[in-house]
């Protein structure tokens, strides 16, 4: 019993992860009709956001102490964070423990602007191409985003600790009612879980609650329409690129104590969100939550070494199984509607 | 398809006749009057391929091997310092090239896939005209171009390739490798284990499911039962997983009270991450406090796991701060060209580099089969890990293997490893037929110079 | 010639020279020539631009005709290399029985994955596609059969390569240790060398390009046939043919199997020429390089794939060799200070970038140049005409010729 509940919170912080990703998709997907393989890198620019804020806060000026010396043997030059020398070493430190949840003040609008650049710069010249050309374009484009990033911070993946507050494991089985110590469960993915259920939650409420969400459900279903009635459509639309990017942003700043971010990790995570939005159904919110945290969960299960034993591998390939099983079965995904990206 | 075989022989027979009609004044590459692939006859230089990963994973290691390769050039040619020159045994590199002939050298992107990196070491062989290729930064890399080395008749110097297989069922005559291997990890960690952690454990491993992770676990699992430790499960985890949460939330209750991360790279820096978070490490189990082992370490991925590794042992080849002559030599080059210490990866492929320009020399010729014989059996002094034997059989290096552990306070960025200790070569020897090193049936086959 | 139309006879001509010719052609520079970097007139290499042709040419059969995007092709690729090298392990290093029964499992994987994933179409044809090639990927990288088994079948990562102790039953005694043609070596060689040139005729190349020409030629006729006119029907408006009662199904499916088969074959032939293979030419970049290929050719053109493959191979192969050192022998000749500044601008995009200059060439060819690299030639031809003469109509240039 305690292995399942273990498993079935695995599989919702797993899904935590792949329904912040896929409903940023799907919100593109959605309201421009772009297929956006660089998805992937938008998380992965967001990741980076903890990583840089991670580094400026921890900026240091240099002293030289005759004391001690460094590997080759000349005076050690020691380094002080300019934050803990403005605010002291200990408020200084804790601002610097702090940086993955600060970050998330950095990312907001770092990925804003990269999505309004994005949809500016290169995406609305592809609205008329096919999908094919979309795919590819944003495939390119995460490439070379992908090359910057490593450019810039090399291919190693870059510790990015939780503040210390975070860092151990709580004792969750207590509160169920299990012995102590038997369901014990990181803060930090548990901080995930919650902060992704606050986001999305969120943006249903936006898109359902607001007059700008009812007008962007409006053009989601009817774009034309909703253009000849007089109303700007197109600025509506870029915004939620923007408001996209922030959702993978953010998704990958709070990511990044458990998955130390490399370059490459968008594309690691492409290929699953992609199969997460498909199965979800193409252009449904919903359908991407719901595929996305029941994708998480089936994989955990998959990994236990019950069902391991029984089938050797189930773990590696459960996800695509899983698509094509849903796929045959129900041809639109989930909650897919009908003619969209049939053609 | 298949109904066009006789057209098609029809048409390779008067291709190749008109290829030789054409190629009047011709000769074969391969089987000229030198008798060997790429034979540098009487140009003045001669040219060795750094084949390493610099997209991919492993790209910072591969740039780092690159480095030392590239400071190995310059030592061998006369500039620099010398570095490990001065304190190697031998002494018959003298700063002149090899055999007199000014060392040049071509870099190829191996991406740490072994098409990729055959495709690259092809065209090192075919279009630059190299007579050794070295690097690396996985062993089924390694294994390709270890074979694919053996079929040009080139000689391959291995980089940083750990899986038992590249000496065992898959060596090759024309291939040598100075790195360790699971084996050795497994037999070097075995005393430490027993002293810091007692006879009586259960461990848990997760294995990363390829063909490294599966010798790394046997050899590791045979040494902890060896010390009288139970095997409490082993599981398989994806490579590339990512989140590893699923396969470390049933280690909490499983009973045991070790657990083994059989994985290198991203892997280990995610997996032991994560085992932290889910706080293993504060654990108690069977009254034992919960101890995590990682048997391969390199200081990469030490610096991306952060301050996770801190006390959790693990297995070297080489690290920086080994006292001896040669590594002092070495670091000192190498930090004052870069900046920075050498890692593990850059050692090797250093050293592989020197040992195989003084086997050019101490056999007279570049011919492989001169090298092999050269290299085999070699035993050598002053290269930062003692004294140091290519065995003939296997042509695997046998040498002292370090223990060391994630260190617990930290002095400055580069110190994330310190030595506990070091096991001697004696107890991390086997016999050449040992059956995880594919028994009797592995053979190094004959020494290929491509003719 | 051969049943073909002029315009096709001539571009299969031109195909023919410059596939035999290649080992001339790619070597353009003397060897100890600066410039020798750039020269591709490698056997490895060579054999690769024709394998990946094939390949690409089988999957412009597909996607090029009929629109449908199959995102896991390379999955045909790596079971007709397994295939390939378990016939030299089993029966001898022959490469004819290696060849055909690569293209044999292709095609059977091809109509078990095709029959499933052409139940659906869009995007969910392609992640169909994507998801069994994934699949196939795992099992073989991981050897999860060969694990259920007991035995080796792909031997995961390291790769499956031919042992020493292997049966090799139909090996005669004096067979050669390496693939061959009924004795004929595929690695054995003439170089030719004229002044500082030097010219390589490989075994290995020449049967490449045999079978290049044999497949370059089948997908004329089949864009010329008219299973190929229903095949672009389905692409135009497969709706429109369902309702007049055509079944497109099969003629998909043929299709599918078909483009396996070509994959299947360039899997065989990778094997012949390099007899050890892994699963990573499974994964799904791989399969995505095969799209990249096919864009950046030309989709829906029959020269395209080719012109593609060779491209994408070349800059993987010769970019990536570039480093810093070549760079200052190549700008030597300027003053120092503008020497740096030349090798930091470039230094980005060389070696180590090489991934940089794949992307950004990517995105400008989709961006500028939708018909790839078919219509920068046809622009560039339409440029020259237009000189000659003023009338000539504008804008004619975008339909790519085929």
């Amino acid at each position: 019993m305690d292995a399942i509940i273990l498993q079935i919170l695995n599989g919702l912080d797993k899904g935590s992860a792949y329904a912040l990703i896929a409903l940023g998709l799907t919100l593109i997907f959605g309201t421009l009709g772009v297929v956006n393989f660089a998805h992937g890198a938008l998380f992965m620019i967001g990741a980076f956001c903890s990583v840089t804020l991670q580094r400026m806060l921890s900026t240091s000026f240099e002293m030289v102490d005759e004391t001690q010396t460094d590997f080759l043997g000349n005076p050690l030059k020691v380094e002080t964070p300019y934050v803990e020398a403005w605010f002291g070493p200990e408020v200084g430190a804790a601002i610097i423990d702090w940086s993955v949840p600060l970050a998330i003040f950095l990312a907001i609008p770092v990925m804003i602007a990269v999505g309004f650049a994005m949809e500016r710069g290169l995406i609305k010249h592809f609205y008329k191409r096919p999908h094919a050309d979309q795919i590819l374009v944003t495939f390119g484009l995460a490439i070379v985003i992908g090359e910057i990033i490593k450019a810039n911070f090399g291919a190693n993946p870059i510790s990015t600790p939780a503040p210390e507050a975070f860092r151990g494991a709580m004792d969750f089985g207590v509160l169920l009612g299990f012995e102590p110590n038997t369901i014990i469960y990181p803060y930090w993915r548990l901080v995930y879980f919650l902060f992704a259920i606050v986001i999305i939650a969120s943006v249903f409420a936006f898109l359902q609650f607001t007059t700008f969400g009812m007008v962007v459900r409006a053009g989601m279903a009817d774009r034309e329409t909703v253009g000849l009635l007089g109303i700007d459509i197109d600025k509506r639309f870029t915004f939620m690129f923007g408001l996209a990017a922030a959702v993978a942003g953010l998704a990958g700043v709070m990511y990044t104590p458990i998955l130390s971010p490399h370059y490459n990790i968008g594309m690691d995570f492409l290929v699953l969100s992609f199969v997460v939005v498909v199965v979800g159904g193409m252009g449904s919110l919903p359908g991407a939550v719901l595929a996305g945290f029941v994708l998480g969960i089936l994989q955990s299960f998959a990994s236990m070494n019950e069902v391991k034993a029984i089938l050797p591998g189930i773990d590696q390939i459960i996800i695509y199984l899983v698509a094509i099983i849903i796929l045959l079965t129900r041809p639109r995904g989930l909650m897919g509607r009908k003619g969209v990206m049939e053609e | 398809m298949s109904k066009s075989t006789i057209s098609r022989r029809g048409v390779l027979k008067t291709g190749a006749i008109a290829g030789a009609g054409l190629a009047l004044p011709t000769y074969l590459r391969a089987d000229g009057h030198t008798g060997y692939t790429n034979a540098p006859g009487d140009s003045p230089t001669v040219t060795i391929g750094f084949n390493v990963p610099q997209t991919g994973p492993y790209a910072e290691e591969g740039l780092d091997e690159l480095r030392a390769q590239e400071l190995a050039v310059e030592h061998l040619n006369g500039e620099g310092d010398g570095g490990m020159l001065n304190t190697f045994s031998e002494k018959n590199l003298d700063g002149t090239g090899i055999l007199g002939k000014k060392v040049e050298f071509v870099t190829g992107d191996t991406q740490t896939k072994s098409d990729v990196a055959r495709a690259s070491a092809q065209s090192m062989i075919q279009k630059d005209g190299c007579i050794m290729i070295t690097g690396g930064s996985s062993s089924g890399v390694a294994v390709a171009v270890q074979d694919l080395c053996q079929s040009s008749g080139v000689i391959f110097m291995a980089g940083l390739t750990h899986s038992n297989d590249t000496t065992g069922k898959d060596r090759k005559a024309n291939g040598f490798r100075h790195f360790f291997n699971g084996f050795m990890s497994g037999a070097a960690l075995g005393p430490v284990l027993e002293a810091e952690y007692g006879n009586e454990r259960s461990a848990y491993h997760l294995t990363a499911d390829y063909n490294w992770g599966w010798t790394t676990q046997e050899s590791i699992q045979a040494t902890t039962e060896g010390l009288g430790w139970q095997t409490q499960e082993a599981v398989l985890t994806p490579v590339g997983a990512g989140d590893f949460s699923s396969y470390i939330a049933p280690v909490l209750n499983s009973g045991a009270d070790t657990l083994i991360l059989n994985h290198y790279g991203g892997d280990m820096v995610n997996s032991l991450t994560q085992a932290v978070q889910f706080g293993l490490k504060d654990r108690q189990v069977n009254g034992n406090d919960f101890k995590i082992i990682v048997p391969l370490y390199s200081e990469l991925m030490a610096a991306g796991a952060g301050a996770n590794i801190q006390g959790v042992i693990g297995s070297m080849n080489w690290n920086w701060q080994l006292e001896d002559e040669g590594t002092k030599a070495f670091v000192k080059s190498f930090g004052e060209k870069y900046g920075f210490p050498p890692s593990g990866a850059a050692h090797t492929c250093y050293v592989q580099t020197l040992l195989y320009a003084d086997a050019v020399t101490r056999a007279g010729t570049f011919n492989p089969c001169g090298v092999v014989e050269a290299l085999e059996d070699f035993e050598f002094d002053g290269m930062g890990n003692g004294p140091t034997t290519y065995r003939g059989a296997d042509h695997q290096c046998f040498k002292d293997v370090l223990v060391v552990k994630g260190t617990e306070n930290p002095t400055n960025q580069y110190d994330t490893l310190e030595i506990v200790d070091q096991t001697p070569r004696s107890q991390v020897e086997y016999a050449p037929d040992h059956p995880m090193f594919g028994g009797a049936e592995a053979s190094l086959g004959t020494c290929n110079p491509g003719a | 010639m051969l049943g073909l139309n002029a315009k096709d006879t001539s571009l299969f001509i031109v195909v023919i020279i410059m596939v035999l010719a290649a080992p001339i052609l790619l070597n353009p520079f003397p060897a100890d020539s600066a410039l020798a970097q750039f020269n591709a007139g490698y056997p490895a290499l060579m054999q690769r631009f024709l394998i990946f042709g094939i390949l690409v040419v089988g999957f412009n059969i597909l996607f090029g005709l009929t629109g449908y995007l199959s995102f896991g092709h390379a999955a045909f690729l790596g079971v007709g290399s397994f295939a390939a090298v378990w016939m030299f392990k089993l029966l001898s290093f022959n490469v004819i029985p290696a060849i055909i029964l690569s293209i044999v499992v292709a095609g059977l994987f091809s109509v078990v994955i095709g029959y499933v994933a052409l139940r659906r179409s869009g995007i969910y044809f392609s992640i169909l596609t994507l998801a069994f090639a994934q699949m196939m990927y795992a099992i073989a990288y991981s050897d999860l059969v060969g694990k259920f088994l007991g035995t080796i079948i792909t031997n995961g990562e390291t790769g499956l390569q031919v042992y020493l102790d292997d049966p090799q039953i139909l090996a005669g005694a004096g067979d050669p240790r390496v693939p061959h043609l009924f004795g004929l070596e595929m690695n054995s060689q003439t170089v030719w060398s004229v002044g500082g040139w030097e010219f390589v005729f490989q075994n290995g190349y020449y049967l490449c390009a045999v079978f290049m020409i044999i497949a370059f030629y089948m997908s004329i006729r089949i864009f010329r046939s008219p299973f190929g006119l229903v095949l672009r029907s389905i692409k135009s408006n497969q709706q429109r043919l369902n309702y007049t009662g055509v079944s497109t199904r099969p003629y998909m499916l043929t299709a599918f199997v078909i483009s396996g088969m070509y994959a299947g074959l360039a899997g065989g032939l990778w094997s012949a020429m390099d007899p050890l293979t892994g699963a990573e030419r499974m994964f799904w970049t791989a399969s995505g390089e095969i799209v990249i290929m096919a864009i950046l050719g030309g989709v829906g053109t029959l020269i395209g794939p080719i012109l593609g493959a060779g491209a994408i191979k070349y800059m993987e192969n010769i970019v990536s060799k570039i480093n810093d050192n070549i760079l200052h022998q190549w700008f030597a000749f300027m003053p120092e200070g503008i020497e740096n500044f030349m090798v930091a601008i470039i230094h980005p995009f060389i070696g180590k970038g090489w991934h940089l200059t794949l992307g950004v060439v990517f995105m400008a060819v989709v961006i500028y140049l939708p018909g790839g690299l078919v219509e920068l030639g046809e622009r560039f031809i339409g440029l020259f005409r237009r000189k000659k003469t003023d009338n000539a109509p504008t804008g004619a240039s975008t339909k790519p010729a085929e």
